[in-house]
Parts: C-alpha cells; structure tokens; sequence
C-alpha cells in the first residue's frame, strides 16, 4: 500500500482561537477514493486546499506523493506537488478568455513545456473522455455548469496527475445536471485514480469511496467505510449531521 | 424629479450657461478694443526672433511663430509619449508588487504610492530639476564606455541627447504618474475573482505566468479607462513644463503673449493643441479597447 496523503496534527486558525483544522491526521493510498463530509464551516475546504499548498498550515506534517511541507510552506515543494496533485473547484473557475481547449492545454504548455500539437491532442483525447470534445473551440460562458466542471476536470487531468482534490464540485449545479460530473468522476475512480473528494453526494459516497472522514469544528470526528458510516456512525455527532442531511 | 420639474431645471442650466458665455464674449470684446490689436492670426507667420534650446526638427530664431509653436507641440508630444511609456510599465510593476505575495515588496510599493502621491508635482519637479540634475558637476560626470555620458547639462547616449530639462520633466511626470497607474492596476487586478488566481495556482503555473496570462487579460477592461484618465492627467500634468525652463508647447505659447500681446489668439491656440493631443490619446486607448474587446470573444 503507497500512502498518497499522510497528513499529521495538521493545526491552522485564520483568526487568533479559532481553529480551521484542529489537529487532523489522515492516510489516503495509492487508488483509493477518500470522501470529506461536514457541516458548513467545518474545515473541509481548508483541509484540502492544504493538500496543493492553496493554504498554508501553522502546526503540523504533509506528506502529499513523498513530498513533505510543513508550516514553512517551501514554495518549491509546493510548486512540484501542484505538478502532479489535479483540483475541481465548487465554481469551476474556467479561465473565461480562454476557449475550452487552451483552459486544458495551457498548464501542459507552459508548466510541462510540451509541445501545442501534443498538448491538444491529449486536450482532445480528455474532452473526449469527458463527452465534451463538440465544445473545444467555444468558451466557457458558452455551456452549462454540469459541461464546464466536466472541463475543470479534464483540466485537473491534462498534467496527468497521481492525486485529484474536489471541493463540492456539483454544489453549483443544477440538480439534473449533476449526475453527468458524478459519472465522470466514477469512471475515474474505476481507472485507478487517487481522490479525495469534500461532497455531500451520499450516493456518490457509499458507491465510490473508501473511506468517508466526518469533520466538526476542525476535528476528524470520525473516519469509517462508507457501510459503516452510513448504517451504523460510531459518532453521535456523525449520526445527527446525517439526519439533517437526509432531511433535504 | 417629476418630468416639468426636469425641463425647469435644465432650462435654468442652459440660461446660466448662455449668460455667462455672454458676459465672457463682451469682455473679450472689450479687451481687444481696449488693446487695439484686433482679432487675427497673421503674425503667426512674422519671425519669433527668440531662441529655443530644444527643437527636435531644424529651427532657428528667423522661423515663424507658426512654426516655433509646432515645435512646442512636438517637445510636449516628445515628454508626454516618452514619460507615459515609461510610466505604464514603471506603474505596472509596481501594482504587481503591492498586489503580489512577497510582503516586503508590497511594503515599499506601499511607501511609493504613498509619498508620490501626497507631495505635490510642481515639488517634484523641482526636486529632480535642481536635486537630480543641475546638481550634477557640468565636466562629465559619468561617462560609460564612450557612449553615456551625463552631466548638468543632460545625458548623451550614443549619439542621442536628452537635455537635463527633458529629463527632469519626463523623470517626475514617469515617477508621479507611475503611482497613479500603479493603483489603476491594483484596482484591476482585485477586480478579478480569487477563483481565478487558485485555478491557475493549482494548475501549476508560476505568479508570474499567471498575472500575465490568466489574471491581467481579464482585469484590461477595468484597467483601460483609468489609465486613459491618468494619460490625460499627464498630459495636462506635463505644462508644469514652464517650472523647469522645458519649451514645451505652453511655455513657448508663453513667451509669445510676452512679445505680442496676442493673448486671445495664444490662448485659443493653445486650446486647440491640447484638445488634439487629448484627442489622439483618446482615440488611441478607445481603439486599443476595441482591439481587446474584440479579442474577447466571450462575453
Ligand atoms: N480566508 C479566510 N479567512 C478567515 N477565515 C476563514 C477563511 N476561510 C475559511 N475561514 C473560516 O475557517 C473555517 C473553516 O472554513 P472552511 O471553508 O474550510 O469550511 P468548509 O467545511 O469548507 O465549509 P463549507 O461547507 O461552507 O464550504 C470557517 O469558520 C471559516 O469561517
Ligand atoms: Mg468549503
């Protein structure tokens, strides 16, 4: 088993005495799937936004892929871990001047250095993949939520990353639209690929992971397989959140 | 505002507005009565009969007003293209840094702003006039491989010189109006979403790359139109010209008033150069606009 993510006490406050991430230590291994469940402000985004070095962390260890970072929050490390760690955000954010194949191709030209032919054609191969190869010349204003995070994450993709990181990535969408990115994201989990997913897709949860970590106030609560989290939570406080949830 | 009560007001306006163009056309009347002068243009081809140290095309004191003036128009061309230039990228470099991650630089950008913005510009150009040049030894100061020199009376390099009142002018408009646009890009870059700067973070792609790639194609629309103000600030900003013995366009109109007496005309003349220079200055970012508007094909 090679550990992708090895996280230990990871400890951040944004303000003085309030703790974001409240000493979290997690493992996820090589092509297993790892969804973060939580109520509204309880760290979900921060902890995984540690994950590429988007946010930085005050007490603590990262060990994302064999590359450690600490709170010193090493701008190189952190440029090679972007190299090879992919992220799908809850609004997409497509790069709106740029058409759908230079969102995909701009990161393999200009980080990787290959070459445009090759980058499109592997753009190309990805929209494809994802069933959009139709819309590669237009813009991102030009689709729908569900086709534009299908996009982002052939985006994350184009680098051929070994970890993808989503943060509630249907949150934004029309509820008929969100079974087609859920689709695309199950078929990656199917091929392989590392994830560590913030949803509150229970479905998505009990098919695809592994693991389902429940967080509260910045605190791993708990972290269960998904049957047994979602029949039978060891946590009480595990246990009401699901009762909100399956009130919606 | 009930629709009488908008008519009423405008009605006013335009009363006030017509009464006060009327009392400025008598007096003007008057004034040229008084000076028996008359109102006409043909001593602007009579000989200036004055020396001007600065002239990018051939002149001497036997040339016309006329032409002496066209001169004045090219040195104020001359500062103003050359400092709003250097002042755009100066400016944006430094919204860079006081918008970027290292905290030190954007401390110093801070200071920057700060300063130039909050001491007047006449006193700076004072300061870089008398403190920075004519401060200097006027045997050669500095003199770099045969092709740069500097000295109190300007920098020659290789072959090209710039006059110690040139530099002045242009270093003190490129360094106040750099503070200006520094703000104007800072303004535009906060305009972009948080959103954006973490995809391209995420993707991999260096601050660098991604200012210039993903986050300042998309603050151009909220840039252009303040910098279009500020290049029509320095503009006007660049007849202080007087204050450092430049012969720009209005020191020279000046000098003119003195030997004729031809304020009125002097006075529309130096209208009419100014609005064209604002003209073609707005013109220009109105096409630049255009050209990225264009280039947008998205909306
Ligand atoms: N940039 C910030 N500055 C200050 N406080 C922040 C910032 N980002 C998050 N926080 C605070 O940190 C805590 C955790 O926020 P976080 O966004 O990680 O929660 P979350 O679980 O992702 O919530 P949600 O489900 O609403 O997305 C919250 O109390 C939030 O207010
Ligand atoms: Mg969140």
């Amino acid at each position: 088993m090679e550990p992708i993510v090895i996280a230990k006490n990871l400890t951040k406050s944004y303000t003085k005495g309030l703790r974001a991430l409240d000493n979290v230590s997690l493992k996820v291994n090589r092509g297993k799937v790892l969804v973060v469940m939580g109520p509204s402000g309880s760290g979900k985004s921060t902890l995984i936004r540690t994950f590429n070095g988007l946010e930085a962390f005050d007490n603590g260890e990262l060990n994302i892929l064999g590359i450690k970072i600490d709170s010193t929050h090493d701008e190189r490390k952190i440029q090679k871990i972007r190299r090879r760690v992919g992220m799908v955000f809850q609004q997409f954010n497509l790069f709106p001047h740029l058409s759908i194949l230079e969102n995909i191709t701009l990161a393999p030209i200009h980080v990787q250095k290959r070459r445009q032919i090759e980058a499109e054609e592997y753009g190309m191969y990805l929209l494809s993949q994802m069933g959009i190869d139709s819309h590669a010349k237009k813009y991102p204003s030009q689709l729908s939520g569900g086709e534009q995070q299908r996009v982002a994450i052939a985006r994350a993709l184009a680098l051929k990353p070994e970890l993808l990181l989503f943060d509630e990535p249907t949150s934004a969408l029309d509820p008929e639209r969100v079974n087609e990115v859920l689709d695309a994201m199950r078929r990656l989990a199917e091929q392989g690929m590392t994830m560590v997913v913030v949803t509150h897709e229970i479905s998505f949860a009990k098919d695809v992971s592994d693991q389902v970590l429940f967080m509260d106030s910045g605190k791993v609560i708990e972290t269960s397989p998904p049957n047994i989290f979602f029949s039978n939570a060891r946590h009480e406080r595990s246990r009401k959140f699901l009762n909100q949830l399956d009130k919606h | 505002m009930k629709i009488n009560q908008k008519v009423f007001l405008q009605f006013g306006i335009c009363i006030i507005f017509f009464g006060l163009m009327g009392i400025l056309i008598n007096n003007l009347t008057i004034n040229l009565i008084r000076t028996g002068l008359g109102f006409n243009f043909s001593w602007l081809f009579k000989p200036a009969s004055f020396a001007l140290a600065e002239h990018p095309l051939p002149y001497t004191s036997s040339d016309s007003y006329a032409w002496a003036l066209f001169i004045g128009w090219l040195n104020s061309l001359k500062v103003i293209v050359s400092s709003l230039i250097l002042a755009t990228f100066l400016g944006t470099l430094i919204g860079f840094a006081r918008t970027g991650k290292n905290s030190l630089l954007g401390l110093i950008s801070a200071g920057y702003i700060t300063i130039v913005r909050q001491t007047p510009l006449l006193l700076q150009l004072m300061f870089w006039y008398f403190v920075g040049f004519l401060g200097l030894k006027d045997n050669i100061f500095i003199q770099i491989k045969n092709i740069f020199y500097v000295s109190n009376q300007g920098i020659e390099f290789s072959g090209l010189i710039f006059s110690s009142e040139f530099l002045a002018l242009s270093l003190g408009l490129t360094i106040f109006t750099s503070a200006y646009i520094a703000e104007v890009i800072r303004g535009g870059i906060l305009s972009v979403s948080r959103g954006q700067w973490e995809a391209f973070r995420s993707l991999g792609l260096s601050e660098k790359k991604g200012l210039i790639r993903i986050i300042l194609p998309q603050a151009l629309p909220a840039i252009i139109p303040g910098l279009t103000s500020q290049y029509l600030n320095l503009a006007k900003n660049s007849t202080l010209a007087i204050a450092v013995g430049y012969s720009d366009i209005y020191a020279i109109n000046d000098t003119i008033i003195n030997q004729t007496g031809r304020a009125i005309e002097c006075f529309i003349i130096l209208l009419v150069s100014f609005l064209l220079l604002n003209l073609l200055i707005t013109n220009t970012m109105e096409i630049i606009n255009r050209l990225i508007l264009k280039s947008r094909k998205y909306s």
